[in-house]
């Protein structure tokens, strides 16, 4: 079958290219639905990343986060209807201690190959999940984020020491605030500080014991383990702020991403003897446990649901670049594309 | 119920020095025809794909099919008649005989040569089908169409914001398309050779799709490589 593929040729230039979708490879046939777009689609589309990058991957179909529906599938295991997200992340082989996700060799939707901006995605069946039924689609859409975040708690329980009266999370956005939210669940009994530069933003983390302005910490405040949520520029001040407010053996888990190495005070790293750990990207089991939360506990779809920024109907390849340019502009929350091609 | 039909008909004489017709071609190692049935083919919403060819083809796409697409039920190949719409209402008697006609009976006809259509269009001309009974996929023209009675000079030129190219997939509740096309005399059934004018004649408004200018038909060997083009930006 011919697919028609929308991708990335050169930054805010999309345009079409058609696949060849063979029916009898032991693949199934997705038609997505609702696509969410991120901030590494961000940095392709406006061209923000190293020209030598841009040249080595485009042209490339975006998109990394997004859910579809099944429309062909050769496996018992799937049928016609079924609602799925797709797990971007591509194994190529199986380690036992290495995770999927970690694997140099793995390959990654909208970085080493076509994303899901396509008429259809033909996917290893182990590359999708079911969702529950009645699922709020828009929240669906990013459960790529959430599993990212998801991830890294799961890491951050096996990896921290036991006493975990308050965790600190640097950041007040979106990957900030599906962190405490799972922080939540995952630690009821832990005391959640957020660390923020917006007040507005602050304000929305409703369900956590405080909040603080980065610079109104009080300096007796300290917390036993922290997440940083901030990446970019900012990385180095929140990085080592926790540092400074983390107390001894605690453990640092880093997911904010900078394009550049950030220079941190190691000293203290060694005398408070800290751990720091990172997390990128998830695999099939972090799916399997976001989804399996969303089921267990319904509240955290309505909490991220207020995460959902403008949802754009795409029928038309130019509301592509509508909903890209729209993205920009807000302050927070995610872009939903409702994928009608 | 929703069945696609697709009319291979045509003996291919417009496609040069080639044997067969032109729906039979390959492009990316597969017949046309076999790429345009596997668009319906993965749309869970047709209940049967009717292919319709000359009755010397049936046999051949019969097996060419079978070939080409995984094992199912869903694809049937009967002969088509001697005109387009001679060749739709054929579909239709094979429904009303194996299925029976009712009034959400919704046939979506496409053209075996157009292998590029896509998944919206498919879905905009079933919904649009279901709310008004009948649909046309059209873009908008980009050459000025003129109108010449006597093939010498214009009697016409027509404002191009208000003129629209062709294309397929047509669709149409059967049960009235039938109505329709059994109220015409033979006259007027030599005339109205495009079943969408069957419908506007009638005063039943016809809704429009968008088609895309990749949804081409592939009629002269200008065509067959300009597919071919398209097809050749292969994933890195």
């Amino acid at each position: 079958m011919l697919n028609t593929v929308y991708r990335l040729t050169q930054p805010r230039k999309i345009e079409i290219a058609f696949t060849e979708i063979d029916l009898f490879k032991p693949e199934v046939v997705v038609k997505p639905t609702y696509l969410s777009i991120c901030h590494a689609d961000q940095r392709y589309y406006q061209g923000t990343r190293d020209p030598k990058i841009l040249a080595q991957k485009l042209p490339m179909a975006l998109i990394h986060e997004g859910i579809g529906e099944v429309v062909y599938s050769p496996v018992a295991e799937f049928k016609p209807g079924d609602k799925v997200v797709m797990i971007p992340n591509t194994p190529v082989e199986h380690d036992d201690i290495i995770a999927e996700n970690y694997l140099r060799s793995s390959k990654f939707r909208a970085s080493g190959f076509d994303g899901f901006m396509q008429e259809y995605v033909q996917i290893a069946p182990d590359r999708l999940v079911h969702l529950p039924d009645g699922i709020d689609p828009h929240v669906a859409a990013f459960t790529e984020l959430v599993s990212v975040s998801v991830h890294a708690i799961s890491r951050f329980d096996k990896i921290a020491h036991a006493r975990r009266n308050i965790i600190g999370i640097w950041g007040d956005g979106n990957l900030s605030y599906m962190t405490c939210v799972f922080l939540r669940k995952f630690f009821p009994d832990t005391k959640l500080y957020v660390f923020g530069i917006d007040e507005k933003k602050l304000q929305d983390f409703t369900f956590v014991d405080k909040t603080f302005l980065t610079t109104q910490i009080p300096e007796d405040l300290r917390v036993d383990h922290a997440f940083e949520c901030v990446g970019g520029n900012a990385s180095q001040i929140a990085i080592n702020q926790i540092i400074d407010f983390i107390n001894p053996e605690g453990t640092i888990s880093i997911l904010g991403v900078s394009e550049y190495p950030v220079p941190i005070n190691t000293r203290m790293i060694l005398e408070k003897g800290l751990r720091m750990f990172g997390s990128s990207r998830s695999g099939r089991k972090d799916f399997l446990k976001t989804v399996e939360m969303y089921e267990q506990y319904p509240e955290i779809v309505d909490y991220l649901s207020l995460m959902v920024g403008n949802v754009v109907t795409i029928r038309h390849i130019k509301q592509i670049t509508e909903a890209f340019d729209s993205d920009l502009k807000k302050p927070m929350g995610k872009t939903i594309m409702k994928w009608e091609k | 119920m929703i069945y696609a039909v697709i009319a291979a008909g045509g003996i291919g004489s417009r496609m040069g020095n080639v044997e067969k017709p032109k729906q039979y071609l390959k492009i990316k190692d597969k017949p046309i025809i076999a790429h345009t049935v596997e668009k319906f083919f993965v749309n869970d919403a047709f209940r049967k794909i009717i292919i319709l060819t000359p009755a010397q083809w049936v046999n051949y796409t019969k097996e060419l099919l079978a070939k080409y697409l995984p094992q199912n039920d869903k694809v049937v190949v009967v002969k088509g008649g001697d005109t387009r719409n001679e060749t739709i209402m054929n579909a239709v008697r094979y429904i009303e005989e194996n299925d029976g006609l009712d009034d959400d009976t919704v046939i979506v006809t496409h053209d075996a040569v157009r292998p590029f259509v896509t998944a919206r269009i498919i879905d905009e001309n079933i919904r649009y089908a279901l709310e008004y009974g009948a649909t046309d996929t059209v873009v908008a023209a980009t050459d000025t169409i003129v109108e010449s009675v006597d093939k010498q000079t214009i009697s016409n030129i027509p404002d191009r914001k208000m003129m629209y190219q062709g294309q397929t997939p047509q669709s149409f509740k059967a049960k009235k398309l039938k109505e329709l096309y059994e109220s015409l005399t033979d006259d007027e059934k030599d005339i109205l050779t495009d079943a969408c004018k069957i419908f506007s004649m009638k005063g039943c408004p016809v809704h429009l799709v968008r088609g895309e200018v990749h949804n081409i038909k592939i009629t002269y060997p200008y065509d067959l490589r300009v597919a071919k083009a398209l097809l050749d930006e292969e994933i890195k």
